[in-house]
């Protein structure tokens, strides 16, 4: 893809196109009232539009595997920083409410 | 004998002909690309991290106060915060032509790509300064001089500054690193015009490209989380 020109303007026009719907899909789904699923909606909606950007914009699908490795190393963590604090939060359900102003 | 042997290997790339932004460590541009990217990638994961801390918290308080949140979050513009979302996608699609006029060896498409990246940058902080007028008039601010009008916020105004509190944070380091960024860009023009960068090395525009849709990934998740969560009870 990178050694081609011609194909790289295509895939950047395309990754273009598809985070502008993407970001209109969003707001429009937003509107309807989904119950819980509503966050979950925009969430995958938001992954996906990342993914884009990482895989084309950011070139790591056509990085190297080392490249490529720290970028999904940096997002484990990301993970595991969120698990395991709402695992720890979650599970304490009498602090919570005793949280200040709940 | 030794010391003649190490300088003739030290004298012998230097003798020969070599592209002026090769550093003497690298082998090939190509590797020093790669170390480039390699580190750039492992500042990128660093800042994972130190947004990420930002959105756990957010995530917390979110399933804590979660009623609060998006009533609270009524009090964001989604059209301005679409359009920003719009103009950060163009700035990154600029971003990426220009790190393609650059392959190409089209100077002056290199320069007009970031003076556009520029642009569209600039735009986004002016949307967000009005953003930000508008929510100081309406004593939005979390402290002492939050006195929001609505009745719903005001019923729960501990928990909703909160909210704001996280909003202001996230947005204005977000914002933060777009000055930063916005500085780079100014920085790489003025570079490209003065013919640093082809096709042979062009290292500087690509890592500050990935710093920059780095910045573009980071609000893809701060507009749904902030503007979105209670746009369908409005």
């Amino acid at each position: 893809m990178s050694h081609n020109p011609e194909s790289t303007l295509k895939w950047y026009i395309a990754v273009f196109l598809f985070l502008m719907v993407m970001t209109g899909l969003t707001v429009a789904v937003a509107k309807v009232d989904l119950g819980a699923m509503n966050d979950v909606v925009m969430l995958v909606i938001a992954v996906a539009k990342a993914l884009a950007v990482i895989l084309i914009f950011m070139h790591v699908k056509d990085s190297t595997r080392v490249t490529a490795l720290t970028v999904v190393g940096g997002f484990v963590w990301l993970g595991i920083l969120i698990f395991f604090t709402l695992n720890d939060y979650l599970s304490r359900g009498d602090l919570l409410l005793n949280v200040p102003g709940k | 004998m030794a010391s003649t042997a190490f300088d003739t290997h030290l004298a012998a790339p230097h003798g020969e002909h070599h592209h002026p932004s090769l550093q003497h460590q690298f082998d090939s541009l190509e590797q020093q690309k790669e170390s480039s990217t390699l580190g750039m990638w492992m500042f990128l994961v660093t800042e994972i991290m130190f947004f990420g801390a930002l959105f756990t918290a957010y995530v917390i308080y979110r399933n804590l106060f979660h009623g609060v949140f998006a009533t609270a979050s009524h009090h964001l513009d989604v059209t301005m915060g679409a359009i920003n979302t719009a103009v950060l996608i163009g700035s990154s699609l600029t971003m990426a032509l220009s790190i393609r006029a650059a392959q190409l060896n089209r100077r002056k498409a290199i320069v007009l790509f970031l003076l556009l990246t520029i642009a569209l940058g600039g735009t986004f902080l002016v949307i967000k300064g009005f953003e930000y007028a508008h929510k100081f008039r309406d004593h939005l601010v979390p402290g002492p001089h939050f006195a929001p009008e609505d009745p719903a916020i005001q019923a729960v105004a501990d928990k909703a500054q909160v909210f704001f509190s996280l909003y202001f944070i996230m947005t204005g380091i977000h914002a933060l690193h777009m000055i930063i960024g916005i500085g780079l860009l100014l920085w790489l023009a003025i570079a490209a015009w003065r013919g640093k960068f082809d096709s042979t090395y062009y290292t500087p525009l690509e890592c500050t490209g990935l710093y920059w849709h780095f910045v573009d990934i980071v609000w893809i998740f701060l507009f749904p989380l902030l503007y979105l969560i209670g746009a369908h009870a409005r």
